[in-house]
């Protein structure tokens, strides 16, 4: 049990080293680092409406850091949950511009529809890595800006708006925002679309530790030559896990064609999303529930930081620096259990 | 400070009265009570605005940029100072920042909101169907809400003022102009280039060309250098990046031959600094002068109507050479026809200021 | 004589247990001296404490007199102490030369000099009997040239006193009986050599002076020709112990398994098994015997199902499995004790309790409908774990922190426990101590009494002469010769193993 609480206490302390070496960082550059952190602190829990968004950026926060952890959990690495966000983006909001259909069957067809396309991008990597032990991390990164490109082009050729460079605005039946919400939170634009978020951490936490197709997923993940004597099927249970992974990327796709902007923009470039989700992942300790804290902790960051600027005069890019410096911290979590060890004299091999 | 500290129950009934009480803005500040009692009551009526940018961020060099030292010159004018009792800008990081970057000046209590540049048209459409009780602009595109100023330009009478420039410099009677993407802005500049050129010399030929693009510099220079080979010794972009293209083959060509003229016209801002070339030791300049687009001028002037209770709420306001929102930056001293272009300029100017001329605003109205 | 190494009043502890209580290990210049103890009685701690990965508590080490402070391996290395780990510090891709001199590099302007390196490694290896080709790839070569390999690093190093942790453990017995001939060209060069073991046999047959401790605490240390197994054992295990299995008479009665003409292929592309033939009955246990690298791997890999099978057939009660998935053929009734137990038999990061249902977690009762019933998967690794003996804190302990022996217990518990119709032993007992081995040996007689087939394969003879009703010679993928153990010797066998002495024909297929 001892082990269990060490395992909580690395992020913990990852998050404080985090926050204190970029408290150092603002003194040196020579920022007021309690007005900063007050105003990140407002920011994002000051008022109703922050709080609103907050939960607004949590939402794609979780699904990403769930793809991330799923697919680590059964030993890949899904590098491509930007790659399959962004075909589950283009997806939702295609089925949300498309069709006129009644809202019970409008909406679950457009957040069906980000599954699909999602677990479908991710389904070739998957095949390919357990057909020809094509390494998973390359195809996936390749997978990106394929997917970013093709969306860019579809966008362009097939959905646009008037102004070109985006589609139509989904129709009302297909959106996951609701006035209820609005009114909740003060015109926020947090969306129904965090309940689907919770309901994928539960989803990914029962198949994993519950069921029998989890044990094999798990199973496959720890220890492939052990899985196969037992008898189970190494390579489709591969191809399932970045399927599975890629069904939680293209929902968190979903949350943002369908919650939070209502349309699909031709993009520059990445939206981030994908990659702030293995921070989240590595950060929650590719558990549910560590998902659904650590999404918590980057969504307040990021929604906080923007207020950093006006009520203290600290850049907001110092939050990205704090979020790296955790990152880093969690990542190093080997030094950080050497000095724990240090400091309770357990010597255990 | 200890407001931000109260608990969501406590804040949303706040917020909660925000909405109900669509009325004084200013009793809301007095309530929330930000500022200690011991400053100078004056304070508390005193104007406050902000601006966000768009993901170019402040220092763009562009259009954030010019939006930001707008506020700057209209704080210092005011005697305002930068922070939550003055002027203040956000950034955006992503598209997905616009509706809380608004919305969270507006619920800091300034008085105007600025969105910077039409890809916020729908973030501040949304925001201030929302926060009724604050007034908000946006720059280049037009928002229909009561208390929405939207921001649009006379691009077509700096074009005028350039084309007029253009057309007396020219010796081969030969001009080209280099479009970004034909949508309405860079029509109303072609218009009024092409009104300008023929308002001096109606018979030169304009050769007009649209790249399709406002990054692709590659292009800029492709083109670029179709129209110097044929003849033409003057050419003006409104393209964005891909008229970096333009301004590089003409220093290139410059500098192989000087003898020869290759000219170029800048816009937005004063381009000068991009045509600078070094030819065996003396510096020369290949950009007579630019067609300027004064967001800072407008920014500025809608903050000063705004603060005296003028706020045009619901209107769209065009800043033209009247207003100052539009102009020619200086004009070149290697020009040989420097002062009769200078004079020409001013004339055409007091005429259009006057009412006398009307420039055209679409390709078909050139006559 | 002068001691090179001594290790006084050692004591080193650990959060609630003291690992080495009070030890003293003296060791002469020129001589090998055994350290011997069950698993777990503190000889690996006691060793690390030599080669500085631990600090002592209490107690004083000198080499050569001097005392010394090893607080790091690389003091150790200086002072000319080398450890030949049990399980190899190899980099696989790596070769033979590379191995050897990583961290030691000879270069010159900046690049390694991999020619002279080779020629100091082959050098080496020729002045003690080491022969390695050193340009060989480490994933390419046997164990037992591994080993050499990390006997050359010790030397290269410049080591005087070479540690030997459970050498044998891994070897086959003509390895074995060439790694006591370089130990005793080690010796003869001056070198001096700590043996760990819990081989008695080769104590009797190496060493000089033997160290004996157990749980922790030191028992004494006794000159080895003074002294026989049956003294060495119960001084270690603290009891009287039997060597020979104690088992009843086979009583064989029908063909369970029947193996015809089966070929495989190895990873390599190369025939591995090539033309095999073998039955097993119920009720009686056939142990393979074979030098390691003859088939014994791809042949067990071939019948499991983890191996794709060129051509013949598997029979299992008449049933062809030939072609079958190893979930078909686990439940068709064959149970497999693998032969590397982390890498096929545990998911070493799942707790014990869930390795018990590795191959049944989706039948009832352990699950239903999908879904896991732990209270059941539990229930039956509590008494299965009590049934077996593993020694371990709780059932839902990681199988990782379990001893290599309680390992194992786990493993057969779980096999023995589907009842299989056949079942499969490979190497049930390597580097698993005294006490393990007879209850492991016990529980594979058990096996056979119940009227099952029982397939042994293991590179020491001993197990194979003690345990086997009968014994099939494998040599380059074929059944060589089968013999009955009462009337054969370990020379027949060896001899048999090492393809110079065949059976005819005729008296092979007619088994």
């Amino acid at each position: 049990m001892s082990n269990r609480l060490r395992n909580l206490s690395i992020p913990i302390i990852a998050v404080l080293l985090g926050v204190v070496v970029g408290t150092i960082i603002m003194l040196i550059s020579g920022y007021d680092a309690i007005a900063a952190y007050s105003a990140l602190w407002s920011g994002a829990f000051g008022e109703v409406y922050y709080t609103g968004e907050v939960v607004r950026q949590v939402t794609p926060y979780i699904l990403a850091g769930l793809a991330v952890a799923f697919a680590f959990r059964t030993g890949l690495f899904n590098i491509g949950v930007e790659g399959q966000l962004i075909v589950g983006w283009l997806a939702a909001v295609w089925v949300g511009v498309a069709f006129d259909l009644p809202r019970f069957i409008h909406l679950p067809l457009a957040v069906l529809a980000a599954a699909v396309a999602g677990g479908l991008w991710a389904f070739l990597p998957g095949l390919l890595k357990a057909r020809f032990r094509v390494h998973e991390v390359i195809v996936t990164i390749m997978m990106n800006y394929v997917a970013l490109h093709l969306t860019n082009y579809i966008i362009r050729r097939y959905l646009p708006s008037p102004s070109g460079d985006r589609t139509e605005k989904i129709h009302a039946t297909a959106s996951l925002r609701s006035p209820f919400f609005e009114e909740l939170t003060d015109f926020s634009r947090l969306h129904w679309g965090i309940f689907i978020a919770i309901i994928a951490a539960i989803f990914m936490w029962f198949l994993l530790e519950k069921t029998t197709r989890g044990f094999e997923l798990r199973s496959v993940g720890f220890n492939q030559h052990a899985s196969q004597y037992s008898g189970m099927n190494v390579n489709k249970n591969i191809v399932l896990s970045m399927v599975i992974s890629g069904v939680f990327a293209g929902l968190a796709g979903a949350m943002e064609g369908l919650g939070t902007f209502g349309y699909a923009a031709v993009k520059g470039g990445f939206t981030g999303v994908g990659f702030d989700g293995i921070a989240v992942a590595l950060l929650g300790g590719n558990a549910a529930f560590g998902v659904i804290l650590a999404a918590i902790l980057f969504g307040a960051l990021k929604v906080g930081s923007l207020n950093m600027p006006l009520e203290s005069g600290v850049p907001n890019e110092l939050v990205d620096i704090i979020i790296a410096l955790i990152v880093f911290f969690v990542a190093a979590s080997y030094m950080i259990r050497i000095v724990m060890d240090r400091f309770s004299k357990k010597g255990v091999k | 400070m200890n407001k931000r500290k109260m608990g969501l129950a406590l804040s949303l009934a706040l917020t909660a009265g925000t909405i109900l009480g669509a009325c004084g803005k200013e009793d809301e500040k007095e309530t929330t009570g930000e500022k200690p009692e011991t400053e100078t009551p004056a304070t508390e009526e005193a104007f406050t605005v902000a601006m966000v940018t768009d993901v170019g961020g402040v220092d763009d060099k562009s259009f954030n940029q010019s939006a930001w030292e707008g506020l700057q010159a209209f704080g210092s004018e005011t005697g305002l100072s930068e922070g939550k009792e003055g002027y203040s800008y956000l950034q955006s990081q992503s598209d997905a920042d616009y509706e809380t970057n608004l919305n969270n000046l507006a619920r800091q209590g300034y008085d105007l909101v600025f969105g910077i540049g039409f890809l916020m048209q729908d973030a501040v459409n949304t925001v201030a169907s929302q926060q009724t009780g604050s007034n908000f602009a946006i720059i280049d595109a037009v928002v229909e809400q009561p208390n929405v100023a939207s921001v649009l330009f006379k691009e077509q009478e700096a074009a005028y003022l350039a084309g007029i420039a253009a057309a007396l410099t020219s010796e081969s009677n030969k001009i080209g102009f280099i479009g970004g993407m034909e949508i309405p802005v860079i029509e109303r500049f072609e218009a009024g280039f092409l009104a300008g050129v023929k308002a001096v010399k109606p018979d030169i030929k304009v050769d007009v060309q649209y790249a399709g693009a406002f990054d692709k510099a590659e292009l800029g220079q492709t083109i670029a250098s179709k129209m110097y080979s044929s003849g033409a010794d003057v050419i003006f972009h409104a393209a964005g990046g891909t008229g970096n293209g333009l301004f590089k083959e003409a220093r290139d060509l410059k500098k192989k031959d000087p003898s020869k003229n290759y000219w170029a016209i800048g816009v937005d801002s004063d381009q000068t600094a991009e045509g600078i070339v070094d030819i065996g030791g003396t510096e020369h300049n290949v950009i007579i002068t630019s067609a300027l687009k004064r967001v800072d001028n407008a920014v500025k002037d809608l903050s000063a109507k705004a603060a005296k209770g003028e706020f045009p709420g619901g209107q769209a306001s065009t800043y033209g050479l009247v207003e100052e929102g539009v102009g020619l930056a200086p004009i070149n001293d290697a020009v040989a026809a420097k002062a009769d272009i200078e004079a020409k300029v001013e004339e055409f100017k007091a005429k259009i200021v006057s009412g006398e001329i009307t420039v055209p605003e679409f390709r078909k109205d050139v006559k | 004589m002068e001691y090179v190494i001594e290790m006084l009043n050692i004591r080193k502890e650990f959060p609630g247990i003291v690992a080495n209580d009070n030890i003293t290990l003296q060791v002469k210049k020129g001589e090998i001296h055994a350290l011997l103890g069950e698993n777990g009685a503190g000889k690996s701690t006691l060793m690390n404490v030599l080669f500085g990965l631990y600090q002592p508590e209490k107690g004083e080490i000198r080499v050569k007199g001097k005392p010394v402070n090893i607080t790091n391996p690389n003091i150790a290395n200086d002072l000319g102490i080398g450890m030949v780990h049990q399980h190899f510090m190899l980099v696989d891709p790596f070769t033979v030369t590379e191995n050897i001199i990583l961290g030691q590099e000879t270069t010159s302007k900046g690049m390694i000099d991999i020619k002279k390196a080779e020629n100091d490694v082959r050098a080496i290896s020729e002045k003690y009997g080491l022969a390695v080709d050193p340009s060989a790839k480490i994933a390419d070569i046997s164990v037992g040239m591994q080993q050499r390999v990390e006997i050359l690093k010790t030397l290269y190093r410049g080591a005087e006193i070479l540690i030997f942790d459970e050498p044998t453990a891994v070897l086959t017995p003509q390895e074995i009986g060439e790694l006591i001939q370089i130990m005793k060209t080690l010796i003869k060069e001056g070198k001096s050599i700590i043996l760990i073991t819990h081989k008695l046999k080769e104590i009797m047959e190496v060493c000089d002076r033997c160290t004996v401790i157990r749980k922790g605490k030191g028992i004494g240390t006794v000159t080895v020709s003074e002294t026989n197994p049956n003294e060495l054992a119960s001084l270690m295990v603290g009891r009287e112990v039997t060597f020979t299995t104690e088992k009843t008479e086979a009583t064989p009665k029908h063909n369970v398994f029947e193996i015809e003409n089966l070929h495989v292929k190895d990873s390599r592309g190369l025939g591995a098994v090539n033309g095999l033939n073998l039955t097993v009955r119920s009720g009686e246990i056939v142990g393979i015997a074979g030098v390691d690298g003859n088939g014994q791997s791809e042949l067990i890999e071939a019948i499991t199902g983890l191996r794709k099978i060129d051509s013949g057939s598997v029979k299992l009660n008449g049933k062809e499995i030939t072609k079958l998935s190893p979930r078909k053929i686990t439940e068709s009734g064959i149970g497999h004790i693998p032969q590397d137990r982390h890498k096929h038999g545990l998911v070493l990061d799942f707790p014990i309790g869930e390795n018990m249902v590795l191959q049944t977690y989706y039948q009832e009762p352990n699950s239903k409908m999908g879904v896991l019933n732990f209270k059941n998967i539990y229930k039956k690794a509590k008494s299965l774990i009590e049934e077996f003996d593993v020694r371990t804190p709780s059932e839902f302990t990681l199988a990782r922190a379990l001893s290599g022996g309680n390992q194992q217990k786990a493993i057969i518990g779980r096999e023995v426990d589907r009842n299989p119709d056949l079942l499969i032993a490979a190497q049930p007992t390597r580097g698993l101590d005294v006490g393990a081995i007879e209850f492991i040996h016990k529980r594979l007689i058990e096996q056979r009494d119940n009227g099952k087939g029982v397939l042994l394969v293991s590179f020491e003879l001993d197990e194979i002469m003690n345990v086997s009703d009968r014994i099939a010679v494998i040599y380059e993928g074929k059944i060589v010769a089968i013999v009955d153990p009462k009337e054969t010797t370990e020379q027949e066998l060896g001899l048999l193993m090492a393809g110079s002495k065949r059976k005819e024909a005729g008296e092979v297929n007619n088994v």
